[in-house]
């Protein structure tokens, strides 16, 4: 393969190639956008050169927000790498509203970046920055840059220098493989950290970002397991007699709600202390599946799905004696697999919608839902540390995929595996 | 291998051979074209499959190849299947259930895993719970005619392990299942 890394066909059909130094991975799509982005130019970086397309990956980053639209290189008036060099009437020409420079210097072993923001309408500088970064930290310091600029130009931080985990699923029916990946967030540096000839699912980053807790069907039974992604040591938390099911990190991160079955096969919700390990709390306790658990913000109560009203609905319980559970969804007859923004204040579940399953975000105070996405069979969805995006399990052409929505614009954009399907993807808190 | 499990395995052919009939009953759904790629996927799963596999113990996936037609080397056991979201054992299966249970209560060394399946629709996690309460369901009817509880195991697969890789209702009607595997006998 060459070093083409992605393609970018950004919402307007601008078209756009990235460089750089690895392997191609995963290829990302961008195919749908309704509103207005905010358009910038990322202009290459001047001075010494980088083995790395710092501008690239930035401009990357920044379109697949879609909450701005990077020029196209093509269409740049002028390539300045200094503020001096800048000519604002021209870029005011190509209709763009900020430029963004920058230019390397060899330092030791590593670089210094310097990245300046313009805006081409009051022609001020509105950011500056100096940052030094090793040669194999290149990438990342490309999404601290990205996460700045998101910043200074939109007013929420970005969440680029994060990190996704997710299944990938290859081979035939007969002869399947399961692994576990941890890529950036960009889908690049992918690391497989567990290979299996058995089913893998539901991985969770820990609040801290260093653990994932997934289960795995290793011996043909399901068991959840929790693995560092620093050292690689993994442990074996839950492996019951049954389901094993369905992890979900408490904020303190020193519990986990789990998925339990019982010997006649009845699903429940539990939390298990990780730090005592005494006997998992059981939460729920009724014949109808009740799983799918994820915290409240303030660790005192979950969220959950349950079919006791007859057909998938998602349920909040406080974690308390006798505690009746209240039902959160009513709009559709499949809402499944909550997950809470990191404000607290949102539920991404998949939902069913006109013979699809699609993600919707759901205000747990009202039961309003919005629907967001508009596949067949999109599921798993989980938001970014900002709050900003979704992404999800989806099919396109047949092939399993990873996406994403901005939660504003409805954004979408599809990554892609060089082979076999990808799913069942989360998202990393800030690192 | 001594008589009585010869009397056995003629037996569970037999009932794989009742179950060959189903696919030519109205209520099964699959088109014939589909149908085919379905028996294609199956069939490979048959004879290279789960058998691959390091910690099986040998064991045969007995999942159904070829509209639930046993795959002509003498495998075990059958395939039942479910409507969307329903872990109700139709009627067509109840004579399959009966069998299976009389072979369970006349061999009480026989071991049936019962692996339950779902279609790849909606949450994985609900699946695996759909999957878990489809395959109690098949282990309740058996053990009412006469198996023993110690004679099976349920293991839910949720919508991991499909037999057709389509993604359309002719592959999700044959991926919503509970696969009877005999694991010791």
């Amino acid at each position: 393969m060459t070093n083409r890394l992605f393609r970018l066909i950004a919402a307007l059909g601008l078209s756009v190639a990235l460089f750089g130094t690895a392997e191609a991975q995963l290829t990302v799509d961008i195919t749908k956008g309704n509103t207005s982005p905010i358009p910038i130019a990322l202009v290459p970086f001047g001075g010494e050169p980088v083995p790395l397309d710092v501008a690239g990956v930035v401009e990357g980053d920044l379109a697949r927000s879609g909450r701005l639209a990077p020029l196209s290189r093509l269409s740049m008036p002028q390539r300045p790498s200094v503020a001096s060099q800048i000519d604002m009437a021209q870029w005011r020409l190509v209709k763009t509203d900020y430029v963004a420079i920058g230019r390397a210097r060899a330092d030791g072993a590593g670089y210094v970046l310097e990245v300046e923001l313009h805006n081409v309408l009051t022609g001020e500088r509105v950011l500056g920055v100096s940052m030094n970064s090793t040669a194999s930290g290149l990438r990342l310091t490309a999404h601290r840059i990205a996460d700045m600029l998101y910043e200074k130009i939109i007013g929420v931080p970005g969440a680029f220098a994060t990190r996704i985990a997710y299944v990938a699923v290859e081979g035939p029916v007969a002869s399947r493989r399961w692994r576990l990946v941890v890529a950036d967030s960009d889908g690049e540096n992918p690391v497989t950290i567990v290979d299996s000839k058995e089913p893998l699912m539901s991985p969770v980053w820990s609040p801290d970002g260093t653990k994932l807790a997934y289960v795995s069907f290793e011996n043909r039974v399901s068991s959840v397991f929790v693995q560092s992604i620093l050292t690689g040591a993994r442990e074996r938390v839950s492996g019951r007699a049954g389901i094993n099911g369905a992890p979900a990190w408490a904020p303190d991160g020193h519990r986990l709600a789990l998925a339990l079955s019982q010997p006649d096969g009845n699903v429940d919700v539990f939390v298990m202390d990780l730090d005592t390990r005494g006997p998992p709390l059981r939460v729920t306790d009724d014949p109808a599946i009740d799983t799918e658990p994820c915290f409240s913000a303030d660790g005192q109560s979950l969220y959950f799905t349950s079919d006791r009203a007859g057909r998938p609905q998602i349920y909040q319980i406080r974690l308390a004696a006798g505690e009746r559970a209240k039902r959160v969804t009513f709009e559709g007859n499949y809402n499944a697999r909550p997950r809470l923004s990191p404000d607290g204040k949102t539920l991404a579940v998949v939902t069913q919608d006109q013979g699809g399953y699609r993600i919707a975000r759901v205000d747990p105070s009202s039961g309003q839902s919005i629907i967001l996405t508009t596949g067949r069979l999109d599921e798993s969805p989980t938001f970014a540390p900002n709050g900003q995006t979704i992404i999800y399990s989806s099919r396109e052409r047949g092939r399993g995929v990873l996406a994403t929505v901005a939660v504003d614009s409805g954004v979408v954009t599809h990554i892609t595996a060089p082979s076999g399907d990808i799913r069942d993807p989360a998202w990393s808190p800030r690192l | 291998m001594n008589r009585f499990n010869k009397l056995t395995l003629a037996a569970l052919i037999a009932v794989s051979f009742t179950l060959a009939g189903c696919p030519k009953k109205p209520t099964v759904k699959a088109p014939q074209t589909a149908a085919q790629s379905v028996a294609q996927t199956s069939d490979s799963d048959a004879r290279t499959g789960r058998t691959s596999g390091a910690d099986n113990g040998g064991v045969r996936p007995l999942t159904s190849t070829k509209g639930d037609m046993p795959s002509g080397d003498g495998e075990l056991g059958a395939t039942i299947r479910f409507d969307y979201d329903s872990s109700e054992i139709k009627a067509e299966y109840q004579p399959i259930i009966s069998s299976e249970a009389k072979q369970l209560a006349a061999n009480r060394h026989l071991q049936l895993r019962l692996e339950g399946n779902t279609d790849e629709r909606g949450s994985a996690e609900y699946n695996i719970a759909l999957g878990e309460r489809r395959a109690q369901a098949v282990k309740k009817a058996l053990v009412l005619l006469g198996a023993s509880d110690t004679q099976l195991t349920t293991v839910s697969y949720g919508e991991e392990r499909p037999v057709a890789d389509g993604h359309d209702e002719a592959a999700w009607s044959q991926n919503r299942r509970v696969d009877i595997v005999v694991t010791a006998r």
